[in-house]
């Protein structure tokens, strides 16, 4: 079973976050880091390969820093990985992304799984991994918080608010875990000696055959006009119960229309 | 998201810039600052307050490889330099003094094994040692036998056929007690106040073995120190570590380096009251500005810092000769006490800062001035530390 895992590398959400002059987000000023919710794939793939056989690829597209992501990824077990790097793709989209993502996953070879998180950490927008199975033409199972895979399928279940659904797809297939999937693993001393050791290719769009004009902020469907910083939060009211605190609570919430 | 790292998001980051030796020394330190922002930030406070020791918590540092950074790779360790275990042991203080401690006292007590073992002992033990699935503690003084090592009374009589000890007395102070695995114990083979000491490492589940109620510390909660009683405790022989009457040296090299994780978790403790101290001063408002705003004040976090730094380079230093094989008695005790007197002033002055929050429990710096108190105290007291020095000066 050998399985790719897309990874971000995202600005760390600890610190202050910061836009270039054209409203694009500051990665190189930033500190960044492999985007937690990535994690979980890299810890579904790796359960997986541990428990057969086979081989884990991680895979990022991303400025030079983004090669960060990946050692975390190889430090916590992956065995090798790919790092698409090229000034063209600053500013892309998520579909400009996806077409990127595809292309690499179909240069690392045909992979039995793809796996991806629930969404970055900083974009959230969920749609790449949808994206990339259209591109691969890859039955998607997004969403699970659960992963079994066997005799050529894979299954998951799928938490929603009213209901779960129980998924099943046959492989090869592109697969995004939730946070609920594991716990995810944190690296080990002999995993960062071992990380020292492991493959990481970086490839160009032009090693994808990928036409820069496909990319990139100008190619991109949607633009940041502007930005604001979100106001600080004011200061709640504080209501003293002297009894008649439940009916002070209806009042308060009916004024707000909440009911 | 887990519920831990959104809590931990508004804890202080670590702001210390470390200059690592290599690379993966510094992706280390990266992985330490995860687990401590992590695992054990947002855990130490109700931790301390219910006096909880964590014994999970090492299996965590132990399968990140933590507890046996200093040990050779051949037996499962990271064969790291001091100068870098230390640091590890300075980021875990600074997230929670009480684990760095306990981390040093079972570093220390899988020392003798890892320097004097035999090949077949080390083989048999050290792994799961080192891995933290065995904890270790570190049995050296009694109620009678402190600063004083030659006046250890407890006594291991050899049995006649030669293949085990028969160990009766007390000892007392014991860190990780009741919850370690393997006791590092000094025991009196000899007459002879100093050749006649050996070291034993004795199994928890020795029959004769128990333990005297908590002590009631002022601080490190989290650390459980109670006394070992060894009531005619029947030990193999093949627990011996070393010959017999090599206790006192083998004592003696592990307290130079023991004394280093003292002075490395100190720093980070005062670190981590400074850090707190710096984000109060910032933040607290008296007549329309920030109290850091009075230079009366920011001088005082100046010389906290001053402190720290001095402390940090203090351990460091010695570290290196330690790392270079050089003699490092004198340095390690230089160390100790400038660390652990610095840790003592800075956590102090945090709470002046904080001022009457600095006083209460819901604010952390009341917990590390108590912490910071005993650091002054074991590993041989400051005034120890200042008979060694002199004593290396004019010898």
């Amino acid at each position: 079973m050998n399985i790719v895992v897309c990874v971000k590398y995202v600005p760390d959400a600890q610190g202050d976050r910061t836009f270039n002059e054209d409203n694009t987000t500051d990665r190189a000023n930033v500190d960044g880091l492999l985007s937690e919710l990535d994690e979980y794939a890299v810890e579904a793939a790796l359960k997986i390969v541990e428990a057969g056989e086979g081989e884990v690829t991680v895979v990022t597209v991303g400025p030079e820093q983004a090669a960060d992501a990946l050692k975390k990824a190889l430090q916590m077990g992956a065995d090798k990985a790919v790092h698409v790097s090229d000034e063209a793709i600053h500013g892309s989209d998520a579909v400009a992304t996806s077409l990127v993502l595809a292309e690499a996953v179909k240069k690392i070879g045909s992979p039995d799984l793809v796996l991806t998180g629930l969404s970055s950490t900083d974009g959230t927008m969920s749609v790449v991994p949808a994206m990339l199975a259209e591109r691969l033409g890859l039955p998607q199972v997004t969403q699970v918080s659960t992963l079994e895979v066997a005799d050529g399928t894979v299954k998951g279940r799928r938490d929603g608010d009213a209901v779960s659904e129980s998924l099943e797809a046959s492989l090869p297939a592109l697969v995004s875990v939730t946070d609920q999937i594991n716990e995810p693993r944190y690296p080990s001393f002999k995993g960062i000696m071992a990380a020292k050791k492991k493959p990481v290719e970086t490839w160009s769009l032009a090693d994808l055959g990928v036409d820069a004009g496909q990319v990139g902020l100008d190619a991109a469907w949607t633009k940041v006009e502007s930005f604001a910083q979100r106001p600080p939060r004011e200061q709640g009211e504080i209501v003293t119960d002297e009894g008649d605190g439940g009916t002070k609570l209806a009042e308060f919430l009916a004024a707000q229309k909440f009911v | 998201m887990t519920e831990a790292t959104s809590a931990a998001v508004t804890l202080v980051a670590m702001p210390v810039q470390r200059l690592m030796p290599t690379p993966e020394s510094a992706d280390l330190i990266e992985l330490t600052r995860d687990l401590a922002r992590r695992e054990l930030a947002p855990r130490v406070d109700a931790a301390e307050k219910a006096a909880e020791m964590p014994r999970d918590v090492y299996l965590t540092l132990g399968e990140a490889g933590l507890l046996s950074l200093p040990y050779p790779e051949e037996y499962g360790g990271g064969g790291q330099p001091y100068e870098v275990y230390l640091q590890v042991i300075e980021e875990i203080a600074h997230a929670w003094m009480s684990v760095a401690v306990g981390t040093s006292v079972h570093s220390l007590s899988c020392y003798a094994l890892a320097t004097v073992g035999s090949e077949t002992q080390r083989k048999e033990l050290l792994p799961d040692m080192l891995s933290g699935r065995l904890l270790g503690a570190y049995g050296l003084s009694e109620p009678d036998a402190g600063s004083d090592v030659s006046a250890i009374s407890t006594r291991a009589r050899r049995s006649e056929d030669g293949s085990s000890y028969t160990v009766r007395g007390r000892k007392a102070w014991i860190s990780n007690a009741g919850y370690a695995d393997f006791y590092t114990t000094f025991v009196r083979t000899g007459d002879d106040p100093t050749r006649g000491l050996s070291c034993l490492l004795i199994p928890a589940d020795t029959d004769g073995l128990s333990f005297g109620a908590p002590e009631r510390k002022m601080g490190l909660a989290s650390d459980p120190v109670r006394e070992v009683v060894l009531d005619d405790a029947v030990v193999d022989a093949g627990r011996l570590i070393g010959e017999e009457g090599e206790g006192m040296k083998i004592a003696l090299a592990a307290l130079d380096s023991g004394r280093l994780g003292i002075a490395a978790a100190a720093t980070g403790l005062a670190q981590s009251a400074l850090d707190v101290a710096i984000a109060y001063a910032k933040e607290r408002r008296q007549f329309g500005r920030a109290i850091a705003d009075n230079q009366g004040l920011a001088f005082l976090l100046a010389d906290m810092e001053a402190a720290v730094s001095s402390g940090r380079t203090a351990y460091l230093y010695a570290a290196r000769l330690r790392d270079a094989g050089r003699p490092f008695t004198r340095e390690a005790a230089v160390a100790k006490l400038a660390a652990t007197d610095a840790a003592m002033k800075v956590t102090t002055d945090a709470v002046q800062v904080l001022g009457g929050a600095g006083y209460t429990q819901d604010f952390p710096v009341e917990r590390m001035m108590r912490d910071a108190k005993v650091t002054q105290i074991f590993e041989g007291t400051n005034q120890i530390q200042r008979l060694v020095i002199s004593r290396q000066l004019l010898k």
